[in-house]
């Protein structure tokens, strides 16, 4: 059976080539190369839009990509025998509300050769002593775990969790957390997509950022941290916003009202050379920059927009 | 709990078995509507208490002028098992549909008619479940006597037209939304049944209303089911069952239309 077939070891476990895919005229992915390779955690980070559960969808063959090519296993993604190497957690409402959780995992596991033993779902899942619970009685929390579970039903050796803790309260959470680590150290891979920075540092050997369709930045957990755990200063001055984007350690530069907002990783050197520049600067307010305002830091034709704007 | 694991643990490594996924799949979609008030209330009860109200309280005396318990439980029979396929796959489908569940099965290794059979067997349980209990009511309270040969070979005819109206449930849970699709179904069963003499004998209906029926499919199936108990129009059984063949294959092109349709929004 081709399903048994020996899968080479070099190989990346799912790879998007230059994928592009079009929602009428709105472009969800513009030209995305990546890959998982074999044993590693990979986070999608990007704010919601960004395109990572299109992408996640283009790998599960649940898409069909608009240009490039998109690989599972090194076969079509929507082949019998990619998919039984691959568990998904997705982001679906409900299930029927009307089986036990043990009866969705005993067909679900069914559906794989190499299922994983139904109590070795449920522990790592959290859903010991739910088995007989309908899905319709369970919590919001607990129908979460119960999407993670069914992911891990035909013990995958790559694992794609979009959003996975969406909903979650911060114990579920932490489960979730520690089973990811576990499968990781098993060998086993997996992409997840999330967008909280701390959730992708916490799990992941390797952050993709991607915004607005696109690849933006790609590195270490440190690295990217680096990069977008930016500081944004907001003030009143008289720079004109090129004179503020170029000040240095300021990384982008935009007007909100009569405040002047700059996005830099170094806020202490920033705020010294604004200063020195204009003596006369008031209402100076330094605070974290969320992920999507991060993002301005890494993409400079987002700088430049928002300059001319 | 132990059971589940000790059945999944006796599999052969490396080894899946269809039949084993086919039957779990339709054990579960009858679970999972048995649970469902909602669903087995109307399917199971409704032609039982029609049949209390209508069938044995015009029950009449042997020489009475029409038999209508024993029309009855040929025509509310079909009935039941039309409306057991048209909810079960139409409102089920849609519902999943609606909730991502079927987009999250196409992500796993799944045979991908699985679940079409499964639905299409539970409706053939369902439909089972019901004609039982019809001719159990029938035979008792109703006083409806008839050869053996004639009770299994009725049963037959009206559990087999789950197909066509599974098909034509299909294609609804295809083309309507979650929460409009029971509208739409009893919206087009209601009227077909009353129009088909399911009710009411056809031969009671004004000509006008017969000449429509010859257009219904339910009116076709109808048909079949009383000619077992030799109560029919005498229409050709060829011509019947090419109508509800044809039925089928038009109600399955639809089906597939509108799966096209939904996987273009995902796969297109």
């Amino acid at each position: 059976m081709k399903s048994q077939r020996q899968f080479d070891d070099d190989r990346p476990l799912a790879e998007l080539r230059r994928a592009v895919k079009r929602f009428g005229a709105v472009t969800a992915l513009d030209g995305v190369d990546f890959a998982v390779q074999p044993g590693e955690v990979v986070a999608l980070l990007g704010p919601n839009g960004a395109g990572k559960t299109t992408a996640v969808q283009l790998l599960l063959g649940l898409l069909r990509p608009s240009g490039g090519e998109v690989r599972l296993f090194d076969q079509d993604p929507r082949s019998t025998a990619a998919r039984v190497r691959v568990g998904a957690m997705l982001q679906i409402s409900k299930v029927p509300e009307t089986l036990r959780v043990r009866e969705h995992v005993h067909l679900i596991s069914s559906y794989y050769p190499n299922p994983l033993p139904a109590t070795e779902v449920m522990a790592a899942a959290g859903l010991v002593g739910l088995e007989n619970r309908l899905f319709g009685k369970l919590s919001g929390g607990q129908r979460q775990r119960v999407l993670f579970a069914l992911a891990l039903c035909g013990d995958p050796h790559l694992l794609f969790l979009d959003e996975p803790s969406v909903g979650m309260d911060v114990e579920s959470r932490r489960g979730l957390w520690s089973v990811i680590e576990g499968k990781a150290a098993e060998g086993r891979s997996v992409l997840l997509t999330t967008h909280h920075l701390e959730e992708a540092d916490a799990l992941a050997d390797r952050i993709v950022l991607i915004s607005r369709g696109r690849i933006v930045a790609e590195g270490t957990p440190a690295e990217i941290k680096a990069r977008v755990a930016g500081r944004k200063v907001r003030c009143r001055t008289a720079l004109t916003l090129e004179e503020a984007a170029a000040l240095p350690g300021v990384r982008a530069a935009r007007r909100e009202g009569e405040l002047t907002e700059l996005f830099t990783t170094e806020a202490d050197r920033a705020v010294r050379e604004l200063l020195a520049r204009d003596p006369g600067l008031s209402g100076l307010e330094v605070e974290g920059a969320d992920l999507e305002e991060a993002f301005l830091t890494l993409t400079g034709a987002d700088t430049k927009d928002e300059v001319a704007a | 709990m132990s059971t589940t694991t000790g059945t999944t643990m006796t599999l052969q490594p490396g080894r899946r078995s269809l039949a084993r996924i086919f039957t779990l799949e339709a054990k579960y979609e009858f679970l999972k509507l048995l649970r469902l008030p909602v669903y087995v209330i109307p399917t199971l009860t409704f032609p039982l208490v029609f049949y209390m109200l209508f069938g044995v309280a015009l029950r009449q005396g042997p020489g009475g002028a029409f038999d209508f318990p024993t029309y009855l439980i040929a025509t509310y029979g079909a009935f039941g098992v039309m409306n057991a396929a048209l909810f079960g796959l139409g409102v089920g489908l849609a519902v999943e549909r609606g909730q991502g569940w079927l987009l999250f099965k196409r992500a796993t290794p799944m045979p991908p008619l699985a679940p079409y059979v499964g639905k299409l067997a539970m409706c053939l349980l369902f439909g089972t479940l019901m004609v039982g209990s019809l001719f159990t009511l029938g035979a008792t309270a109703g006083g409806v006597r008839l050869p053996l040969a004639t009770w299994l070979t009725l049963a037959g005819v009206q559990v087999a037209g789950a197909v066509p109206f599974a098909a034509f449930g299909l294609a609804i849970g295809y083309w309507a939304g979650p929460n409009s699709a029971p509208a739409v179904i009893n919206l087009i069963s209601l009227p077909a049944a009353f129009g088909s003499g399911m009710w009411i004998p056809i031969q009671m209906m004004p000509v006008v209303v017969k000449k429509i029926a010859l257009f219904l499919p339910s009116y076709h199936y109808a048909q079949l089911a009383l000619k077992t108990i030799g109560m029919d129009q005498h229409e050709p059984v060829g011509r019947g069952v090419a109508v509800l063949a044809v039925f089928t294959l038009l109600s399955l092109g639809l089906a597939w239309a509108g799966w096209r349709r939904d996987e273009g929004k995902t796969f297109g």
